[in-house]
């Protein structure tokens, strides 16, 4: 099945040099995948890991591991960022 | 005591300087800058005045930690009754001129009457004359500054002033200082131009010496601005990528309130994001050039950015080439999702336009967010504007800024704001506003306890005055859920009143990404003299909060006020997580009164102004 990744701010630099103009990717992935099978084999440093979001919703880092992913969802991540 | 403990009142009716003593008692209760120039407002000011007349009077503010070595010690406020809304104003200041007043010797400025003719205030520490403005009524905020530091022969002079939307009555203009650092909201700036009042021009030389216990001083002050660098928002994220990064934030978690609050996501999001400030355009320039800093601040979170010379905006006019301030979020957001635009150059133009002559890019954007839709359901027609207007139009956004900036035509109505225009064409409805003033960039269909944040802010529309995104979608604090309304009044009034504390001593709010009050309190303990204990603040923010509220109900605000427009309560967001979801305002109304200590119709009761002396 299909998904998309998003990462922003540093985090864009965790994408192949392809994908980084748009922060997206669209990867091919098994049934039954989690949402941390996804992030494990990019490398990123797990602090950074901080604000994911599966179509717009939070996952708790507890969850991480146990979120299951459907066809055509949005998995988005940033770092600790803050504004106003 | 890092208070001067003296200040200045001015009387522009009668042209007079006077010198007066800080009242201690009243410092030792409010502790400086919004919670002190409020006490002092709200004791010679009657709630029921013209805030554009010279009865009105305006209150340039520093806190006790201004001019000093704590991080972020550089900011300074503006109170006044804001002809917006009506409410009392407080609008907060970074860059330098907080921090130079301080260094002048003085805790703030008392502006009384109005001037018979333009004038501006000249400040060199004991020296303080009111001066003949009338070479600089009708220049911008960028020519006034120039001329000052020219005339004065001193390039490090500080100047505050009021460019032509503050001179022509635009409802909602700033006061700007350092080109790009402005008192924003509410229209402060308006009152100034009422008085006739261009601009201030502030040089110090005395430094700030007075802290209590020097050497404690530093030592937490250190210790502080290395949480600040430590902590990864603060230290990183601020830094790098400014508030701009919410953008994709909030867009994805369906709170970014695009075209009149009509929708929650906006499909161009990301091509006015900070990503896409950082990235290559077709010129071979990133639009951001670099970040910048305000007096003594260790986190920078400020944005220079240069304009593509070859963009409509600015192709023939090259006074706009030079590096600039912005976009930050705010900004970036009311002048496009809010209205459909996703042209980064357009935007970060207007954005200079606004800093340039001095209007809040927040209130300018949403009403012409409001315009376009008044366009689109044909009340307002092409011959009304002088050109076409539907959502989306970059060109017809420029046109708009230019006009206000000016004071011409639409731009008149432009002005006034979305609730004036609104009401004018009979749709008071499509306003997105609380008391007359706009809202920022957070739908609060998505984001429940900023909806209440809003409709209680006490001067009007506003995420500063209690800014539960931080909990609500950062997880700062602690992470709560966006979608719920449960626990909210709770977390608002927490935010509304630790908030009222911080904006009364002179650091920046952005401070509390990483601190929390114990941060702040040992670095005002250390500082000055008397208990600075944590229950102290906290009760102190609980009264600043109720003033300022008590001001509101005395100028004629009821709980009827405390309220959402229609299309937030009752029209779904209608994609995103919050899709089928209204605000629950009227869920967290109550409740929030009940833990308030106020009444069913929002005032405060007996027992509650007893408990907090007021
Ligand atoms: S955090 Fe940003 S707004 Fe606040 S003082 Fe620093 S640069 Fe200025």
């Amino acid at each position: 099945m299909n998904i998309t990744i998003k990462l922003y701010a540093t985090l864009g630099d965790y994408l192949p040099l392809e994908a980084r103009r748009n922060n997206r990717l669209v990867m091919q992935v098994g049934d039954d995948t989690t949402v941390t099978d996804v992030i494990a084999p990019l490398n990123m440093p797990e602090k950074l890991v901080h604000l994911v979001l599966v179509n717009g919703h939070f996952v708790p880092p507890a969850a991480r591991n146990t979120r299951k992913l459907t066809e055509g969802d949005v998995l988005a991540i940033w770092p600790p960022i803050a504004g106003g | 005591m890092a208070w001067t403990r003296k200040y200045l009142r001015i009387n522009l009716t009668a042209g007079t300087v006077k010198v007066e003593n800080l009242n201690m008692q009243w410092a030792n209760d409010y502790l400086g800058q919004r919670g002190l120039a409020t006490k002092y407002f709200v004791e010679e000011v009657d709630p029921k005045i013209d805030p554009l007349s010279p009865d009105n009077k305006m209150i340039f503010t520093t806190g006790p930690l201004t001019g000093t070595m704590a991080s972020t010690g550089g900011r300074y406020s503006v109170v006044t009754k804001g002809p917006l809304t009506g409410a009392i104003a407080c609008s907060n200041s970074g860059g330098y001129f907080g921090a130079e007043l301080k260094f002048a010797g003085w805790d703030m400025i008392i502006v009384e009457g109005k001037s018979p003719k333009p004038v501006y205030l000249s400040i060199a520490d004991d020296k303080v004359e009111i001066k003949d403005a009338a070479h600089l009524w009708g220049k911008t905020v960028w020519q006034t500054e120039e001329i000052i530091k020219k005339t004065h022969q001193d390039p490090l002079v500080r100047v505050s002033s009021i460019g032509r939307a503050g001179e022509n009555g635009v409802l909602y203009a700033c006061i700007v200082n350092d080109l790009h650092r402005a008192a924003g909201r509410s229209g402060v700036g308006t009152v100034m131009g009422s008085k006739n009042l261009k601009a201030i021009a502030v040089r110090g030389t005395k430094g700030v010496g007075n802290i209590r216990d020097p050497k404690a001083f530093m030592k937490v002050t250190y210790e502080k601005k290395k949480v600040l660098a430590d902590n990864a928002v603060t230290g990183q994220g601020l830094p790098t990528y400014g508030t701009q990064v919410l953008m994709n934030v909030i867009n994805e978690i369906g709170a970014l309130p695009t075209r009149n609050h009509r929708d929650v996501q906006f499909e161009s999001a990301s091509k006015i994001s900070a990503e896409a400030m950082h990235e290559k355009r077709p010129d071979g320039k990133s639009h951001l050039v670099t970040n910048q800093a305000c007096f003594g601040c260790t986190i920078a979170c400020g944005r220079i950015s240069k304009l593509d010379e070859k963009h409509f905006t600015v192709k023939n006019n090259p006074q706009y080439w030079g590096a600039s301030g912005g976009l930050e979020y705010e900004a970036a957001w009311a002048l496009g999702a809010a209205n459909g635009v996703g042209d980064l150059e357009a935007l970060q133009y207007v954005n200079m336009l606004c800093n340039e002559d001095g209007f809040d890019p927040i209130s300018f954007g949403a009403t012409v967010g409001a315009a376009m839709e008044l366009y689109e359901l044909g009340l307002i027609k092409q011959e009304d504007i002088g050109f076409d207007a539907p959502f989306g139009s970059a060109e017809a956004l420029v046109k708009m800024g230019e006009m206000t900036a000016r004071g011409e035509g639409f731009g008149k109505l432009l002005g006034l704001g979305s609730k004036r225009l609104c009401d004018k064409y009979g749709r008071g409805d499509l306003s997105m506003s609380v008391k007359g003033q706009e809202f920022p960039a957070y739908d609060s269909r998505g984001i429940q306890g900023i909806g209440l944040a809003y409709a209680t802010s006490n001067r009007g529309a506003c995420h500063l005055r209690g800014y539960t995104v931080a909990s609500e979608v950062l997880g700062i604090p602690v992470k709560t859920d966006p979608l719920t309304t449960d626990g909210k009044p709770e977390l608002v009034k927490a935010f509304q009143d630790a908030t009222s504390v911080f904006d009364s001593s002179g650091v920046c709010v952005f401070t509390t990404f990483a601190w929390t009050l114990a941060d702040l309190q040992p670095q005002l303990a250390a500082a000055l003299e008397g208990d600075w204990s944590m229950d102290k603040l906290n009760l102190m923010g609980e009264r600043i909060w109720n003033m300022e509220r008590q001001f509101n109900n005395a100028a004629g605000f009821t709980g009827k006020d405390d309220n959402l427009p229609p299309r937030l309560t009752t029209e779904p967001a209608k994609t995103g997580p919050a899709k089928g979801l209204v605000n629950g305002l009227a869920t967290m109304l109550p409740e929030y009164y009940r833990i308030r200590g106020w009444d069913t119709e929002g005032r405060p009761t007996a027992e509650t102004t007893k408990r907090l002396g007021l």
